[in-house]
């Protein structure tokens, strides 16, 4: 046989390519190759979703967030409510109340004022309904192309409560796996009206403010081991994160992965997982197996819970890994996310 | 989804599991030759459910993967030229080139297009008359006829900023190069179900008797490919080196003769060159002198400008069933999704990177 | 080597000539396929490949596998039984 050759390709490491934000393993490396090492100290180095700290006698969680959707109106929100749900979530994953966000703008030269105005008055709707308060923020306005349209960066403050402790590093071999709502909806209602791929469906974002759900769970189930909310990469990569940092093994069952059938038609349409796409009103728990059933049924009485259920369990420690029981009974792993998900036809 | 999940999530997976064993008296190879059962079989951990002694080698029949580096590089070149849009399905968006992926480019500022179907490609050629519109446009024969409707559907809207550059492969030439190969070990094979669903499957008699080798065209689904290792095996039992159709829902013996007819009349055979097999005698299609309008290699002079390169990545012998993704050194290791060495460790139809997705 | 899924045919139009399109229902997602090569009737299902139909779905014949698959698992038991 001749010798097979494939010529080797040099490899575009110097500038940054679109999955560096999408939140999987390039992301990471950007994070821990050039952020970390700039500011590191100790509260970074929790490598949460927002720092938490003492200040007085409270401890606070402080989060930060920005938003870049397109397009900026969606089946079932815009970048508007996006960008105050995404960190009131934050906060409410860190087992916070939260209080006081800020909003800074940047707008693109030309922009409709009739549509910013849109835009401010469902942060405002969505802000109210989590009972939080806009409290400062900044407006820039780029010239035409430096930006596309607006971008929204939301920062927010919030009061931890009593006795919380949320933390990856808590999980632990025997804990369920728990998710607050059907997977996949946001990412898939952002593509489906993306030019090119234009698909006609009822499919809606899922964007919701988790925060009053969370407090009510919290205060029943103060053991509570992690909330994270399964956004950019979905929940394959969010739970390899949650594995990596408690160093265990989780195990997903396939068959109980709550995925809409409009969602997953459009999946297979695509050549998607569901596993990977975005989430933007869902929460992962993981909480001790003795607090399974009460933590399902609390969520679902919940409206944004109201399609709560168990995917998996924590099954050993020692190994961080993600793995998933297959409707045939085989067992495979679940890679976190490389790169942004691309439509594919083979 | 119908005629989907019946196939896939079914109460008979384990006997029909069961039933593999007991039909299986002795080892032998049997090749899935597209990459979408690859994908499936990663997927469900298939090998798993069967017994040992059937090893199943994973065939060349991921467009994207035997693409050569050469349109590649030509693409990405195309697209850093002002005024052009390089369109093409989002499967190869990543494959590297000599220097740069189309994903690179378009960080380079390069005019990148994802489409779903080569009609969006058209429709955006419309839609932007001022530039060059280029369809990056691969595939095997299930995906062939639709490139020849959309250069038929361009010539009778009569758009003239609109052409492909072609990667198209046809797939019982490179079967037979395949089973004539002094080392090949392959007893059976499964056919692309798709290509068939197209083609028919009257052309792959003539290769199961003179290979003696059975041949059983095969769906994508779990239990379809379950099904296909089952009737490769009863044939292989019988000594019978015929075809059985395992996918009927979708593959008539005719195949869609009006598809072939419209290959027939934009597209001629030609000989192909394979990344990672090499040169196949009249193993692809290219457009005809008369469509030459549509065809970007005729329209375009570009400087071709290839990097040699070392022997690294073993695709061709892993495609051959010679080797395996846990045998080569570079798997996990220099070559990851992130930064692939070869184009199996880009496409999801790649067999590295369905190995290093599921099963690392 | 090829993904194509399976839809419903929900209306046709063929005001294009040479360029019959439907619109196609993938269990509650709706796109325009191109339906030039197949003959279909609404109601019907054809299996779709980036935005074209390829083929008919044959309706009797998916039914014949998964009575195939039955027959299998039920010979498979018979089987077992006598061993």
């Amino acid at each position: 046989m001749n010798t097979i050759t494939c010529p080797i390709p040099k490899i575009e490491n110097e500038r940054i390519l679109l999955a560096h934000g999408g939140g999987g393993r390039m992301t990471g490396k950007l994070i821990h190759d050039i952020f970390y090492p700039a500011f590191s100290n100790p509260l970074l180095e929790q490598q949460h979703d927002g720092a938490v700290f003492n200040a007085g006698n409270s401890r606070l969680a402080y989060t930060t967030d920005s938003f870049v959707v397109d397009p900026i109106f969606f089946p079932g929100g815009d970048i508007g409510d996006l960008a105050i749900n995404g960190t009131v979530n934050d906060l409410a994953c860190c087992g916070a109340v939260p209080l006081y966000l800020t909003a800074a703008f940047i707008i693109e030269e030309g922009f409709a004022i009739s549509d910013l105005k849109k835009i401010v008055s469902s942060m405002k709707r969505a802000a109210d309904k989590a009972g939080v308060s806009i409290v400062t923020g900044d407006t820039k306005v780029v010239d035409r192309g430096k930006c596309d349209r607006i971008f929204i960066n939301t920062s927010g403050v919030g009061i931890v409560l009593e006795g919380i402790n949320i933390n990856p590093t808590r999980t632990k071999a025997g804990d369920a796996v728990i998710i607050s709502g059907r997977i996949a909806e946001h990412g898939i209602s952002i593509l489906t009206c993306r030019e090119g791929l234009s698909f006609e469906s009822s499919i809606k974002s899922d964007t919701a403010s988790l925060n009053n759900m969370l407090r009510n769970l919290l205060e029943e189930v103060p053991s509570v081991h992690v909330l994270r909310d399964p956004t950019r990469g979905g929940v394959a990569s969010t739970l390899n994160e949650i594995a990596e940092s408690a160093n265990v093994t989780i195990e997903l069952d396939e068959a109980s992965l709550p995925v809409s059938p409009q969602v997953e038609a459009a999946c297979e349409l695509l050549g998607f997982d569901p596993l990977y796409v975005a989430n933007e009103g869902g929460v992962l728990v993981i909480v001790p197996e003795e607090y399974a059933q009460k933590t399902t049924e609390l969520l679902r009485n919940h409206p944004e819970g109201r399609n709560a259920c168990r995917i998996g369990s924590v099954v050993s420690e020692g190994k961080a890994q993600v793995r998933l029981r297959t409707i045939v009974q085989s067992s495979r792993i679940v890679d976190m996310i490389s790169g942004e998900q691309l439509p594919r036809i083979c | 989804m119908k005629y989907i999940d019946e196939y896939r999530n079914s109460p008979h997976f384990i006997s029909l599991a069961e039933a593999i064993k007991r039909k299986c008296s002795r080892p032998c190879a049997i090749m899935e030759i597209c990459g979408g059962q690859t994908h499936s079989i990663a997927k469900y951990q298939l090998e798993s459910l069967l017994p040992e002694s059937i090893e199943l080698i994973h065939g060349p029949g991921c467009p994207v993967c035997v693409t050569p580096i050469e349109k590649i590089d030509l693409a990405v070149e195309l697209s850093l030229r002002p005024n052009f849009i390089v369109a093409s399905f989002g499967d190869m968006m990543r494959v590297p080139g000599s220097e740069l992926s189309l994903l690179s480019a378009k960080a380079r500022g390069a005019d990148i297009s994802i489409v779903y179907s080569p009609l969006d490609a058209l429709a955006l050629a419309q839609k932007h008359p001022d530039k060059e519109i280029v369809f990056l446009a691969i595939g095997f024969e299930t995906t062939a006829p639709l490139h020849a409707l959309v250069i038929k559907e361009a010539q009778r809207r009569g758009v003239r900023n609109f052409s492909l550059l072609t990667s198209l492969f046809t797939v019982p030439a490179a079967l037979s190069s395949l089973l004539g190969d002094k080392d090949n070990r392959v007893n059976a094979l499964l056919a692309a179900g798709h290509v068939c669903a197209v083609t028919g499957y009257g052309q792959y008699f003539r290769i199961a008797r003179h290979f003696k080798t059975p041949i059983v065209v095969t769906g994508f689904e779990p239990m379809d490919i379950l099904y296909g290792i089952y009737h490769a095996l009863c044939l292989l039992e019988e000594k019978n080196y015929t075809v059985v159709n395992g996918y009927k829902r979708i593959v008539s013996a005719e195949g869609n003769t009006k598809a072939q007819e419209a290959i027939n009349e934009v597209f001629e055979f030609c000989d192909n060159e394979w990344r990672g097999l090499g040169y196949i005698d009249q193993s692809g299609l290219k457009i005809r002198d008369s469509y030459q309008q549509f065809d970007a290699l005729y329209r375009f002079k570009t400087e071709r400008n290839i990097r040699k390169a070392a022997p690294v990545c073993i695709s061709g012998a892993i495609m051959k069933g010679l080797s395996h993704p846990y045998r080569c050194d570079q798997f996990g290791k220099g070559c990851v999704p992130e930064h692939p060495l070869g184009a199996p460790m880009v496409s999801s139809e790649g067999v590295c990177a369905a190995y290093y997705r599921y099963m690392k | 080597m090829c993904l194509a899924v399976p839809g419903k045919v929900l209306s046709i139009d063929e005001s294009v000539p040479d360029l019959r399109m439907s619109e196609v229902d993938f269990g509650g997602v709706i796109r325009n396929i191109c339906t030039q090569w197949v003959d279909v009737e609404i109601g019907e299902y054809i299996l779709v490949h980036a935005g074209v139909a390829l083929c008919k779905v044959n309706t009797e014949e998916a039914l014949a596998t998964l009575n195939d698959f039955e027959f299998i698992a039920s010979a498979l038991e018979q089987q077992r039984n006598s061993d």
